[in-house]
């Protein structure tokens, strides 16, 4: 296990790295020059140029690259050029939210996915299934800008009984709440659905096994037939596709946070690359990058915890 | 008295989109307390489901669409699934064939062997652990106790199946009911089974269905055998009549079709054909297009069971010969 968390440490720097260099290089050879943006529509040549000198572009991109790396290994990531803010910062005061939002889906959508994917399971071809199923299609096929959208004429604009956007209160009270709940079904549905479907899948491959006739022929009642002897079996797949949805997921807070103008990393993402705001592009990629990293190193861990014949 | 086990008529259809599909037809047959009846067939013949219709295990589709199965005074075909899972593992328990399968793999064997002891006799963990420690000495598997926080993918074949015996004869059942339980053991293995198997019914006293296509198996085990083909019962008798003096012709067919190490020589002789599947519209005898002796009126008409003595049966047109001797035909 310690071997196991030790060699994806040494592979997620590996991965950072070449993530940086790939995002360094998309963005500088890019079209697009910071400078231009930076001085306006009224900035002479020479003004672009003095913009260029003061943030070292005039330098030949490797040499400017190197410059960078040796910066984060001291864990120093820039400053904007937009606002001069150092992009820790940057981030720091905008992580929270994104957080709040990436964790708050996941859950909505691991526990709608599972029990969704459970009952279908149980009451396969029912009319309950064929609900849950065609649900679970529609979720993944609906695009959640159009969701959101959606979700805040209804419940915000006409009912009115959620608010619009924004994510201002702390998570734990009950304004905080209500700010959640739109956003994370937003961004939770097309999750919920993959782990629905998944689930159903599994479970259904679980119920016809052998061990369960077994469990059945000792007599073992339902309830613990189904939450004990096939649950823990059945979650092993499904627990791959929510580590791996993850990744999709902090890809969706992007929009989400668009749509719900939620002030969060995605939001900076979304205008530092308008922007031509480099660091802040390399600093918010390189942290979803090692999120996605970290999360999926839990997963593996959560596998060797349930599957007894998986050791590191 | 009535014997621990008797099936009567019991007939086992399989819903599909198109048509219903009988699995087991008119099956009917009875165990005793301390006595071990053998199933045997090729594959397909309808002996396992037969025993997974004793059990109220059958898969999804299926159900039983006739007959009667009495477990001493209980109609089991007249139970609710909670009824059912009071008496399975407890009165009635069963082993199956695959023990890499059969066992949870994200379950200790502690956990699974304690489950049925805490179900049917309300003991505590503790208890249950004693009791199980106590189980798997009885099996015959070295340091138990290290044993129980072990999982299935640590053990061997023979070992795991031990532990399926151990669960299986946990609240010492009454029936126990064994699927090809050695067929993917190698022959050492097997044999251990089988005396441990044969033991552990010296002890408790419990009947046993053992459902087998291996005929070796047959000789060794076995009071009485029930032969089954394409569904339906062909031939029943006792061990010795039927290595002696096997009368329906699929009985004799499988017999030449074992090896015998005493003539090297020998020319194993094969049933031409195979097994007619459930929706097979075969008239007269089923086992007709595959039989060497098979007349016109096999063709047209569907045998009785012939009764040969009070102990053998044969649904086989030949034995109407002997009939007109005794002139007694129990079923059509």
């Amino acid at each position: 296990m310690v071997g196991l968390i030790i060699r994806r440490f040494l592979q997620l720097l590996l991965l950072l790295f070449g993530i940086s260099f790939l995002v360094f290089m998309s963005m500088h050879l890019a079209p697009g020059d910071p400078a231009t943006i930076i001085g306006g529509p009224n900035a002479t040549a020479s003004d672009l140029e003095a913009i260029r000198e003061n943030l070292g572009l005039n330098r030949p991109v490797v040499v400017q690259y190197f410059d960078y790396l040796a910066g984060v290994l001291q864990g120093d990531f820039g400053y904007s050029y937009q606002t001069n803010q150092a992009v820790t910062e940057a981030i720091i005061t905008r992580f929270p939210a994104t957080i709040k939002l990436a964790t708050a889906s996941m859950i909505v959508a691991i526990i709608i996915g599972i029990v969704a994917g459970m009952i279908s399971a149980r009451k396969q071809n029912s009319w309950i299934d064929v609900t849950s199923t065609t649900f679970a299609l529609a979720g993944v096929s609906i695009p959640n800008f159009w969701l959101g959208a959606m979700l805040i004429l209804i419940f915000s604009v006409n009912l009115q009984i959620l608010p619009v956007g924004g994510l201002n209160s702390p998570f734990y009270t009950v304004e905080g709440m209500k700010e959640l709940i739109l956003p994370a079904i937003t961004l939770g549905t097309a999750s919920a659905a993959l782990i629905a479907r998944m689930t159903r899948s599994s479970m259904l491959e679980v119920i016809r096994s052998d061990y369960i006739r077994t469990a059945r022929a000792k007599g073992v009642r339902k309830h613990s037939l189904i939450w004990i002897h096939a649950l823990k079996n059945a979650m092993i797949p499904v627990i791959t596709v929510i580590g791996i949805n993850f990744g999709g997921l902090l890809g969706g807070t992007i929009i989400t946070e668009q749509v719900f103008a939620i002030n969060g990393v995605g939001r900076l993402m979304i205008d530092a690359i308008a922007a031509r705001d480099f660091p802040i592009v390399q600093g918010t990629v390189l942290l979803v990058a090692g999120i996605f990293v970290v999360v999926n190193l839990v997963v593996d861990i959560i596998y060797a915890l349930i599957d007894p014949r998986i050791s590191y | 008295m009535n014997p621990l086990l008797q099936v009567t008529d019991l007939e086992t259809t399989f819903h599909t989109p198109n048509k219903d599909l009988t699995a087991v037809r008119n099956v009917s047959f009875s165990v005793d307390h301390g006595e071990t009846l053998c199933i045997v067939g090729e594959s397909g013949c309808g002996k396992s489901l037969t025993s997974l219709s004793i059990m109220g295990l059958l898969p999804a589709k299926g159900r039983i669409t006739n007959g009667t199965i009495l477990l001493g005074e209980e109609e089991l075909t007249k139970q609710s699934e909670v009824q059912m899972e009071k008496i399975r593992g407890n009165k009635v328990s069963m082993i199956f064939q695959e023990p890499m399968t059969a066992l949870n793999p994200v379950l200790t064997i502690g956990f699974q062997l304690r489950e049925s002891l805490m179900i049917h006799r309300q003991m505590n963990k503790k208890a249950a652990t004693v009791k199980s420690i106590e189980l798997l000495n009885k099996v015959g598997i070295p340091s138990p106790r290290e044993r129980l926080k072990q999982y299935p993918h640590e053990l061997s074949g023979g070992m795991r199946q031990r532990v399926m015996i151990a669960i299986a004869l946990a609240c010492e059942p009454d029936l126990l009911i064994a699927d090809e339980p050695t067929t993917a053991l190698d022959v050492t293995i097997q044999a251990q089974i089988l005396d441990l198997i044969d033991e552990l019914q010296q002890e408790i006293g419990m009947g046993v269905i053992f459902v087998t296509h291996d005929m070796g198996v047959v000789a060794e085990i076995a009071d009485r055998v029930m032969v089954m083909y394409g569904g339906e019962v062909v031939e029943t008798a006792d061990v010795d009549a039927i290595f002696e003096a096997p009368q329906h012709p699929y009985t004799k067919g499988l017999l030449h079709s074992v090896p015998d190490v005493d003539n090297p020589m020998q020319e194993l002789k094969i049933i031409e054909g195979s097994m007619p599947g459930p929706d097979d519209k075969i008239t007269g005898c089923r086992f007709h297009p595959r039989c060497p002796f098979a007349m016109e009126k096999c063709k047209q008409k569907e045998p009785p069971l012939f009764n040969l003595s009070p102990m053998h049966t044969s649904k086989c047109w030949l034995q109407e010969v002997t009939e007109s001797e005794s002139n007694t035909v129990i079923r059509g």
